[in-house]
């Protein structure tokens, strides 16, 4: 297929990833922030929310004080903030658009009909309450939009990089959301264990749809390394970085078609660092450490792809 | 930890970009079409006329422009639809219609613009700033033509495609009608659209029109003319297809009380015509559809032609040429290419030849294809056969390259170059239209039954500036068509743009697309100015 | 004469060029005035040889690895003769008409109308006369001089600001001649000027159609028609349509273009090595 025509339907993935997680991330800051202790701290919070979804610098210069009411309007509809939900469902449409002969009509009208929901809606109209819900939905549509693709694409070159750019996204996503918690909420020493820490790993979790998954797995009570190893190493839990870079390996071997290439062999090497990797080796790197190392192997990753199978001209 | 946290941020790669094209081709929200108001008055034909000139006769009504020509009742004029009055063409549909409320036909209005929203038919509409995107509105009543009517609208037409194909395959070799004095050599070799890269160049089969869109109008039973010959890249064909689609997901008891002629089987047809003409008649041949773009206003068009067709929509920058020959980027590496169904125009084709700032185009393009191992349909240079200031000149074709009498008439057109022509419009721009030669869209002209003094007079400085740049035609008096409206069901005018296919033959799919002035009394069809468009039913005998 | 030619052009890039297409139009045709004895030109990568709209050879260069420099190294022989300027007919394919036609960079607006408008008369009377006396009329109007204009310039700039290099007062003659009615093109070639002279080896000039005569030559900078010191290289609507280097690359950055042009009298073998040292002449473009 085209080089440019598979870049669209990584694209259209990558973006429609990306608004789910925004709105994940959104959901348990929001969580988080109904606790008393970090309202008590101010901002903060909020502040790292910025720099991991978004541009500061951007937001600075147009929203000035950084509050929970003004990230989340930075963050949802701002319609100049490339990273907002507003923007990146318009993205993977724009992608889908371009593509219209690759994708099926029902992922193009799913995603199209999202788009035009989306596309009027004005803060007003989500209100204070109906953030939640609008969080909700966003999950909800990106969920739909995978299953159509699931359930109606021809299993080609077309549907594995549309699978690629899921992945990628996805891995990138959760690497971010882990170390919101672990850098930025990270509890004073006396925290640690206590009741509010327990609350935002569980937050953390549900924002991964991982609670109950935990609780299937560890049988007790929620413990940090236990987390980060289920969000990290553990290839069953379906966002685990683990799982993404399964995934990832194996489109990529499809994709190479048994022509070696640097995309595959770089894929190979991080899923290996997470096939035969120890949650007690990655706590004494650094949890924070590590995931900075996995989000810019990450990126090579994806640069590579597009080198590999000719996807920017 | 900032810094660290920047540094996360400064990673987040951007993503990619759907960089903006510009606008080239033709779309289908500015098609060429000019209606008017009604004819007026004869059109008294100054003393001297030229050779290439068609007789002077106004193409107006039978009833002297009292009432435009209706498609369901003829002349019957104003007033309510009795059985009596309707043709029998229609007789089946207004049957049904009676017994069909208002509020049902505002419902299925709904449900067809849903269905078209749905599935993303839009078209762009240019504005000063930015770009909009809209849906052309679509009429659910059928525009309706008998087996005959449609018989001699396709003779007509394949009758003016062939003799406009042996045109241009006589202009860019010996220049026979040149010589034959039929046609002055100049109005050929200095044309913009003249291209000197394709004299003495053969394409495959002779074929340079592939494709071609007839404008017609109607404006009595037996009275069809011809107003302009889209031989670029016209579109619109799309909208044929999925009216039609529409149309019978709306009112399926509606089509079994009609024996429609189908056209989905253009595509089919296309596709054939487009693997038959590859170099060297190779047997597989890769084609392709070049698009400028999913900015460009017809971007669904192409979309929509290439599903159909199973081949790729590529942009300038998926192709490259390497020895020669045209490739496309794949996942898997260079692919070459065949043939290129190019919905660019000639300008923006190659930056090496032609206008060098175009990112639409392939640099080297013009190389391969002179070198013959690429085929462009259509061909390079078809525009200068269908210039305004050429279109006088088709009855000519016809008779000299196939020694017949053309079958659909050509609007009588004053070409404002010559003086007698340009001193008769001046006195009367009240009563005709002015187009641009190179006008499209409906941009650009004066219509002048419904223009003010002023206007009239500014334009009049405009032709005296440039007189070279004009032609004038009367105001025809198009055919009315029963269309929905906020106040039911009304008369609105309409025409009709039939898609001509040539390969060995020329092939026509029996349908078209027939656009209608949604304003009353309008003349003006173009979806850029409030047209909007029906399904077109051919009957079968 | 026997003349030799060097010509070398050399683009240099600061980053990597994934693919390079240039349409190359180096290489003269023999005609009435020229008889090609050797050519050759060397590129990097493949190159496909044609012949363009106007008869011209045209040289297709594509590079489709990554680069950082495209060298072009034109050397070859010509015998020349003087034929006053008259090119004749040259087995073209294109009629003469076609040179009426407008291009961009001949556009020469109500200025060229109001120079020519004396010239009318003794064109329709005498064209070859009228074209001489426009040859004059042009030099007076567009003075030579250097780094006034561009690549880009069109008749209508040169003839408002009064001076121009060849290429500009050829584009002005071409605008000129084309609002008489009288067929004109735009050629590209290479002028001998003699050794130790520091004018231009890159030259341009034009050819008007004379029924009588076909095409005859008019060098505006010169004042004079074309002599045996004139190499034709390509003909066209105007400087662009027959540009000696035309192209697109990918990436690469900013670019740095270095070109010399040597045109001698006698053959290359014998000739001294100094001559073939890349800074002992300047091109125009």
């Amino acid at each position: 297929m085209l080089g440019r025509s598979a870049n669209h339907l990584y694209w259209m993935s990558r973006y429609i990833e990306r608004a789910e997680n925004t709105a994940r991330i959104l959901e348990i800051s929001q969580r988080m922030a109904l606790l008393p202790h970090v309202a008590k701290k101010g901002a903060s919070e909020w502040q790292a929310v910025l720099e991991i979804a978004g541009d500061a610098a951007d937001f600075e210069a147009r929203y000035g004080e950084v509050t929970a009411a003004k990230v989340t309007a930075y963050l949802t509809l701002d319609r100049e903030n490339p990273s907002s939900i507003w923007s990146t469902i318009r993205a993977a449409r724009e992608n889908a658009h371009a593509e219209r002969v690759s994708i099926t009509s029902e992922m193009w009208e799913s995603l199209n009909a999202t788009w035009l929901e989306v596309k009027d809606l004005t803060p007003d109209m989500l209100g204070k309450h109906g953030q939640r819900d609008f969080f909700d939905w966003i999950k909800e549509r990106s969920h739909l939009f995978r299953g159509i693709t699931f359930g109606t694409m021809l299993r080609d070159e077309a549907y594995h990089f549309g699978r690629l750019g899921t992945f990628v996204e996805r891995a990138d996503n959760v690497a971010r959301i882990l170390d919101v918690k672990y850098h930025v909420l990270l509890p004073s020493v006396e925290d640690v264990g206590g009741a509010i820490d327990n609350f935002q790993w569980g937050a953390l979790l549900r924002s991964v749809s991982g609670f109950r998954a935990y609780h299937r797995v560890y049988h007790d009570t929620i413990e940090p390394s236990r987390v980060t190893e289920l969000l990290i190493l553990n290839d069953s839990m379906p966002r685990s970085l683990h799982a993404c870079l399964d995934n990832t390996v194996s489109l990529l071997a499809m994709l190479s078609e048994g022509r070696p290439n640097e995309a595959a062999r770089l894929a190979g090497e991080v899923h290996a660092s997470l096939h035969y990797g120890k949650i007690s080796d990655i706590f004494k790197t650094g949890l924070h450490e590590f995931l900075t190392i996995f989000i810019r192997r990450n990126n090579a990753l994806s640069a590579e792809i597009q080198n590999s199978f000719h996807l920017a001209a | 930890m900032a810094s660290a946290l920047a540094n996360l941020r400064a990673n987040r790669q951007a993503g990619n970009s759907l960089a903006a094209a510009s606008p080239v081709s033709s779309p289908v929200g500015a098609m060429p079409v000019v209606k008017a108001a009604p004819a007026k008055a004869a059109k008294a034909k100054p003393a001297k006329a030229s050779a290439a000139k068609p007789a002077a006769k106004v193409p107006a009504s039978p009833r002297k422009s009292a009432v435009a020509f209706d498609e369901m009742t003829a002349f019957a004029g104003a007033g309510p639809v009795t059985p009596e009055k309707v043709r029998e063409v229609y007789k089946t549909f207004a049957a049904w219609q009676a017994t069909v409320p208002a509020k049902e036909f505002e419902r299925k209005r709904k449900e067809a613009e849903l269905l078209f929203r749905r599935l993303g038919i839009t078209f762009l509409v240019y504005g000063k700033e930015s770009s909009t995107e809209r849906l052309i509105p679509f009429d659910v009543i059928p525009r309706i033509f008998t087996a005959e009517e449609w018989q001699h609208i396709h003779a007509g037409c394949t009758q003016r495609v062939r003799a406009i194909n042996a045109f241009l395959g006589d202009i860019y070799h010996g220049q026979d009608i040149l010589r034959a004095g039929r046609i002055p050599a100049e109005d050929i070799l200095t044309n913009s659209q003249y291209r000197p890269e394709m004299q003495g160049l053969d394409v495959q089969n002779g074929t340079y029109v592939h494709i071609a869109g007839l404008d017609l109008v109607r404006t009595g039973e037996r009275d069809f003319y011809v107003l302009e010959d889209n031989l670029r890249t016209p579109s619109g064909v799309s909208y044929m297809l999925e009216n039609r689609n529409v149309m019978m997901r709306l009112f399926p008891d509606l089509f079994s009380a009609h024996k429609v002629a189908p056209v989905d089987h253009y595509p089919a047809h296309l596709m054939q015509a487009l693997r038959a003409v590859a170099p060297d008649g190779k047997p597989n041949p890769t084609v392709v559809l070049l698009s400028p773009g999913a900015y460009n206003s017809a971007y669904f068009e192409h979309v929509f032609l290439a599903d159909q067709m199973g081949i790729d929509v590529v942009e300038g920058q998926d192709l490259f040429v390497k020895n020669g020959c045209v490739f496309m980027r794949t996942t898997k590496g260079p692919q070459q290419v065949d043939v290129i169904y190019r919905r660019v125009d000639d300008d923006y084709l190659d930056p090496l030849a032609f206008h060098r700032d175009s990112m639409l185009g392939v640099p080297g393009l013009l190389a391969a294809y002179r070198a013959g191992n690429v085929t462009l349909a259509n061909a390079i240079g078809t525009g200068v056969a269908d210039d305004k200031s050429m279109y006088v000149h088709v009855p000519e074709m016809i008779r000299f390259y196939l020694g017949e009498e053309p079958i659909l008439q050509n609007v009588p057109t004053y070409v404002l170059r010559e003086d007698d022509d340009r001193a008769y419009v001046l006195d009367n721009l009240d009563k005709l239209v002015v187009k641009e030669v190179h006008g499209s869209g409906g941009y650009g002209m004066l219509v002048g039954p419904a223009a003010t003094t002023k206007e009239r007079q500014a334009f009049a400085k405009r032709i005296i500036a440039n007189p070279g740049n004009y032609i004038a035609q009367p105001t025809l008096s198009l055919s009315t068509c029963p269309t929905f409206v906020a106040k039911g069901i009304a008369p609105r005018h309409v025409d009709f743009r039939p898609f001509v296919i040539s390969g060995k033959t020329q092939t026509l799919v029996p349908g078209g697309l027939t656009r209608v002035a949604l304003i009353k009394g309008s003349l003006v069809v173009n979806s850029s100015q409030g047209g909007g468009t029906k399904d077109t039913w051919i009957l079968e005998a | 004469m026997k003349l030799a030619i060097q010509h070398t052009t050399l683009y240099r890039y600061d980053a990597p060029v994934n693919y390079t297409i240039q349409y190359l139009r180096l290489s003269p045709r023999s005609s009435a005035s020229q008889r090609v004895l050797r050519w050759k030109v060397e590129t990097p990568g493949e190159v496909i040889e044609m012949t363009d709209a106007f008869g011209n050879i045209l040289n297709v260069l594509v590079v489709d690895e990554p680069h950082q420099e495209i060298a072009i190294r034109v050397t070859g022989e010509v015998e020349t003769t003087d034929m006053a300027g008259v090119v004749g007919n040259e087995n073209e394919t294109l009629p003469p008409g076609v040179f009426l036609r407008r291009s961009h960079l001949t556009e020469g607006g109500d200025a060229v109308e109001d120079m020519i408008s004396p010239l009318r008369k003794l064109i329709a009377k005498d064209r070859l006369e009228g074209l001489h006396s426009l040859l004059g009329t042009v030099s007076g109007a567009v003075a030579y001089r250097q780094g006034e204009t561009d690549a880009a310039t069109t008749a209508a700039d040169a003839l408002a600001q009064g001076s121009g290099v060849c290429q500009d007062q050829a584009h002005v003659f071409v605008a000129a001649s084309r609002a008489l009615g009288v067929p004109a093109r735009y050629v590209s070639g290479y002028l001998h000027v003699g050794l130790g002279a520091s004018d231009n080896a890159s030259h341009a000039w034009a050819e008007a159609w004379v029924d009588a005569l076909g095409w005859v030559g008019f060098d505006i900078t010169n004042g004079i028609s074309p002599t045996d010191q004139h190499l034709r290289l390509a003909v066209g609507l105007d400087y662009l349509s027959c540009a000696p280097v035309r192209g697109v690359r990918r990436g690469g950055g900013s670019e740095a273009l270095d070109v010399t042009v040597q045109v001698n009298q006698g053959s290359l073998a014998v000739m001294p090595m100094a001559l073939l040292s890349p800074d002992s002449g300047q091109a125009q473009q």
